[in-house]
């Protein structure tokens, strides 16, 4: 920098290169310290065989690391523990949590029938009183009930990956819903976006690559998101086509051209939302309800993508393509580079993607195997402590550290959390999604904004937290047992200093929840 | 009064706060620059109408923007070629008709990606297209030129690209500005606690720059309980920034999102006019809340890219290149229309599909900044490398 910055402000930047490094550093100080004073160890931590590293792992694994977790990778060790989070072996949740859910109308209303009545209700209200002011206020109460529909969605997501065991196949389904973004207030997505979650990303989260695109190819949400719905022989819309390319599968360097956008477009003709009262034209050859293939619509010419040519025939060119996508190497290499960025570095290594990729090819795009060559790389063990949380992972961890596996009151406030630090659910307007980089999210406004939720987590003012036996509103205990197995013995001179600086035990919390060593994992 | 007293209580405590170069430097007569990027690729044939063209009419049946015959949806003449979309009357072609607003046509990058973010993220790289440096942003670049009269700051949630590799510049959302979450001594303990971490200036400089944006707009918010009709959106923002820049920096960034108008853009009325709408009248009231400062203040309103020129199946437009760049200030040399044209017919589309770039941003962004602030040769050269500045000379 030219002039501008001090010269302190230099020192420091380039004194402590990375976190990962850093926190690397002070806990090898740390650990002796603690050696040579003889501090006593916690009871907890006393019957506890995990390393430093282990907790590291485990806090990458999972959302972050709870009593529960701890206890269970010490029953099972690592080798058990990434079996089952790969084969999401148990993802059943709490009883009373799981019951919460299914009391939520996301849960017994089905989408097909949501569909159908909000399209009736848009041509309703578009063809209602001639009372431009009434017409808003009925579409304003229509889009409220919609919007609470919405905001069910995201508390299902939230409590699952708050609560849920199987808490790798929870990331990975947050990781695929933003890979395939939606943004809830287009259309009617914000009535379909439940579905989305539930049907076109949660069940293919650790399975084959090739079903997440054909999933969420048909389903109506990402079919009005990304305007398919009104692709149509005559009247081509490339957004679907251009995107499903540039950010689904072969990313924007993966070798295709603007001939190669507008000849995927023409395949993807007639690919639509499954409307009623919509004349089929010949035999309807594809639907569930939801989505439908009209041949009436569709460009039954022959189609050239990606060199190969694709024969005109319906809907079997848009398997065909799609198969054509995601074996191109260029998938496999984007796909790897994405999951590591989330999963590894900012910057994830060469030689890691390229595994990955070798992996991707072999397994015909098996996620949970490219994700076993992962976990069990040297560069992913080497990056542990090191990769700053995005807010959902900051939400998301907190309230399981502060929680422990203890009813959560009111998680509304969890999504206010998400909005106020800029990564609400469903809530990414363009179809790129969420930064999975500290620099989108390490700013000086976003410091400060992560700061208050860390406050308010810390303080309970948002009075989120009711922890087993603790009545509603009381100040969560962040000092306890899992503070002194995870945490404790690994903060820095600087954290454990301005801890004691804190005047109450809210004030106290809220610093453990700002501290460095918290906002990495 | 009260702004000036917490002004000296912060500089009281900036030491224990640690380095925030960046915040307060309160340059003394420097001109401001505001850059305004319009995310998503906005419809820029239905913004400067090329009404002269029967190409245009041809190409947009149910979308065009009706020839100049007076009548409040027509679209309002600024030369012989080109109109201004209706929803911008009031707003900025006012500002035209008092030579405080110019158009550069045919205005964008080399990129033909024609995607979003590839060319999004290249424009505020503004570097050659075969460099790849992605933490090098030119706006951070001119800050680093400028130094002490830049004063730089960007009015989003994140800090945008280009503003990146530019040491700590801060960022604040204008958005919602309620009460200051920690008082001194917490924003004291807390970057503290940051002090030997790469993060110690975000974190120093965001504490300081919150507590003094809720001073500064405390009194907004009874303002805004009363009064709520404008109160919402990019306006009530853009005046914000006036307050922020007309006080504290020379250089910022905010951009506005919503131009990607695939399906049923709408005409002079509808979609694509709404958004015109609300951004005309922000930049209207950036320009009345700088007061005199207005004078000294250049605006440049960008996008990544223009759209298809035919509307398509869906009554709206797909991707496409060349674009319309707007400058604003109230010293500018405006009422015309900049830069190289060709006339607006099917031979003249790149690729019989969409605008030519004639009018390359970084040749002309950097002949602004050249007039602007003085630069010389070698300093535009760090700010866009291998590029050939060209003077509109409109500052």
């Amino acid at each position: 920098m030219h002039a501008s910055s001090t010269p302190t402000c230099c020192l420091i930047k380039f004194g402590v290169i990375t976190l990962g490094r850093s926190i690397k550093h002070c806990l090898a100080a740390t650990a002796c310290a603690c050696l040579v004073a003889a501090v006593p160890m916690p009871a907890y931590a006393a019957q506890a065989n995990l390393s430093r590293d282990d907790i590291l792992w485990l806090g990458r694994i999972t959302y972050g690391v709870d009593s529960a977790s701890a206890a269970h990778l010490r029953e099972i060790g690592r080798a058990g523990f990434l079996d089952e989070q790969l084969t999401a072996r148990d993802d059943r949740l709490p009883a009373p949590i799981q019951a919460q859910i299914d009391a939520m109308p996301i849960s017994t209303r089905p989408a097909a029938g949501l569909l159908a009545d909000e399209i009736a209700e848009q041509k309703r209200l578009r063809a209602a009183s001639d009372d431009p002011d009434a017409k808003t206020a009925a579409r304003q109460a229509r889009n409220e009930d919609g919007n609470a529909f919405l905001r069910d969605a995201m508390r299902r997501h939230l409590l699952r990956a708050v609560y849920s065991p199987a808490q790798l196949k929870e990331q990975m389904d947050w990781f695929w819903l933003n890979h395939f973004s939606v943004f809830a207030r287009k259309g009617a997505i914000r009535w379909l976006a439940a579905d989305y979650d539930e049907r076109a990303i949660r069940p293919h989260a650790l399975g084959k690559f090739r079903d997440l695109v054909m999933a969420t190819l048909t389903h109506p949400a990402m079919l009005q998101y990304l305007d398919n719905a009104r692709n149509a022989r005559g009247q081509i819309n490339e957004n679907y086509a251009r995107e499903l390319m540039e950010l689904h599968t072969l990313g924007v360097d993966g070798g295709y051209t603007q001939h190669d956008v507008q000849e995927l477009a023409r395949i993807l003709t007639g690919v639509s939302v499954f409307v009623k009262a919509e004349r089929p034209g010949r035999r309807m050859l594809q639907s569930d309800g939801l989505y439908a293939f009209y041949p009436a619509r569709h460009d039954f010419g022959d189609k050239q993508l990606l060199g190969q040519t694709i024969k005109g025939r319906g809907f079997a060119e848009v398997e065909e393509a799609v198969a054509l996508l995601v074996r191109q190497p260029a998938c496999a290499r984007f796909i790897s580079h994405k999951l590591a960025q989330y999963l590894v570095a900012d910057e994830p290594p060469a030689t890691l993607v390229a595994a990955m990729s070798q992996t991707f090819q072999r397994s015909d795009g098996d996620i949970a195997a490219v994700l076993r060559t992962l976990f069990e790389s040297r560069e992913f063990a080497a990056s542990l402590g090191g990769k700053f949380k995005d807010p959902m992972h900051y939400v998301v961890s907190s309230v399981r550290l502060a929680c422990d596996r203890g009813a959560i009151a009111d998680e509304r406030p969890l999504l206010g959390w998400l909005g106020t630090q800029g990564e609400t659910l469903f809530g990414h307007q363009s179809p790129d999604g969420y930064a999975l980089v500290e620099s989108a999210w390490a700013s000086s406004g976003q410091m400060t904004r992560r700061f208050e939720t860390a406050r308010a987590i810390g303080g309970n003012y948002a009075n989120v937290l009711a922890c087993s036996g603790d009545t509603k509103g009381d100040t969560p205990r962040l000092d306890g047992a899992l503070y002194a197995l995870a945490l404790k013995p690994y903060l820095a001179a600087a954290t454990r200093e301005t801890l004691e600086q804190a005047t109450s035990a809210r004030e106290w919390n809220a610093v453990l929840l700002a501290s460095p060593e918290w906002n990495y994992r | 009064m009260r702004r000036r007293h917490f002004l000296s209580a912060m500089a009281a405590t900036l030491p224990a706060l640690g380095c925030a170069g960046r915040l307060f430097a309160a340059p003394a007569s420097a001109p401001r620059f505001l850059l305004v990027f319009l995310r998503g690729g906005y419809d820029c044939a239905n913004v400067l109408v090329p009404y002269a063209s029967d190409f245009y009419f041809e190409s947009r049946p149910n979308i065009a923007i009706a020839r100049p015959a007076g009548k409040t949806d027509d679209a309002l003449v600024l030369d012989t070629n080109w109109a201004l979309a209706p929803a911008l009357r009031e707003s900025i072609g006012a500002l035209y008709a008092k030579k405080q607003a110019a158009f550069v046509p045919f205005a964008g990058t080399d990129d033909l990606s024609r995607s979003h973010f590839e060319t999004q993220d290249s424009i505020e790289r503004g570097l050659p297209l075969n460099r790849h440096d992605f933490h090098d942003g030119f706006m951070a670049r001119l800050a680093t030129v400028l130094g002490a009269r830049a004063a730089p700051i960007a009015f989003t949630d994140a800090l945008p690209l280009t503003f990146d590799g530019g040491g700590d510049i801060p960022n604040v959302s204008l958005r919602n500005v309620g009460k200051a979450p920690f008082d001194e001594r917490q924003s004291a303990m807390l970057s503290g606690m940051y002090r030997e971490h790469h993060l110690h200036a975000a974190v120093a400089d965001g504490l300081q720059l919150r507590q003094h944006v809720a001073e500064e707009f405390a009194a907004d918010a009874q303002a805004a309980n009363r009064g709520a009709i404008n109160a919402r959106g990019f306006a009530l923002q853009a005046e914000r920034v006036a307050r922020l820049m007309r006080e504290q920096y020379r250089l910022g960034f905010i951009d506005v999102g919503g131009w990607d108008t695939h399906v049923n853009q709408g005409g002079a009325q509808g979609q694509l006019a709404a958004n015109l709408d609300g951004l005309g009248r922000g930049l209207a009231a950036y320009a009345a809340a700088l007061g005199s400062e207005w004078n000294d203040t250049v605006v440049a309103v960008i996008s990544e890219f223009g759209r298809t020129f035919r509307e398509n199946g869906n009554r709206g437009t797909d991707h496409g290149h060349g674009t319309a760049y707007w400058l604003l200030g109230g010293g500018i040399a405006g009422g015309r229309i900049a830069g190289e044209q060709v006339t607006v017919q099917s031979s003249t589309l790149l690729q019989n599909r969409d605008f030519p770039v004639l009018n390359d941003y970084r040749a002309l962004l950097g002949g602004l900044f050249m007039r602007l602030w003085g630069l010389d040769r070698a300093q535009l050269e760090r700010v866009f490398p291998q590029s050939t500045p060209h003077d509109l000379r409109l500052v």
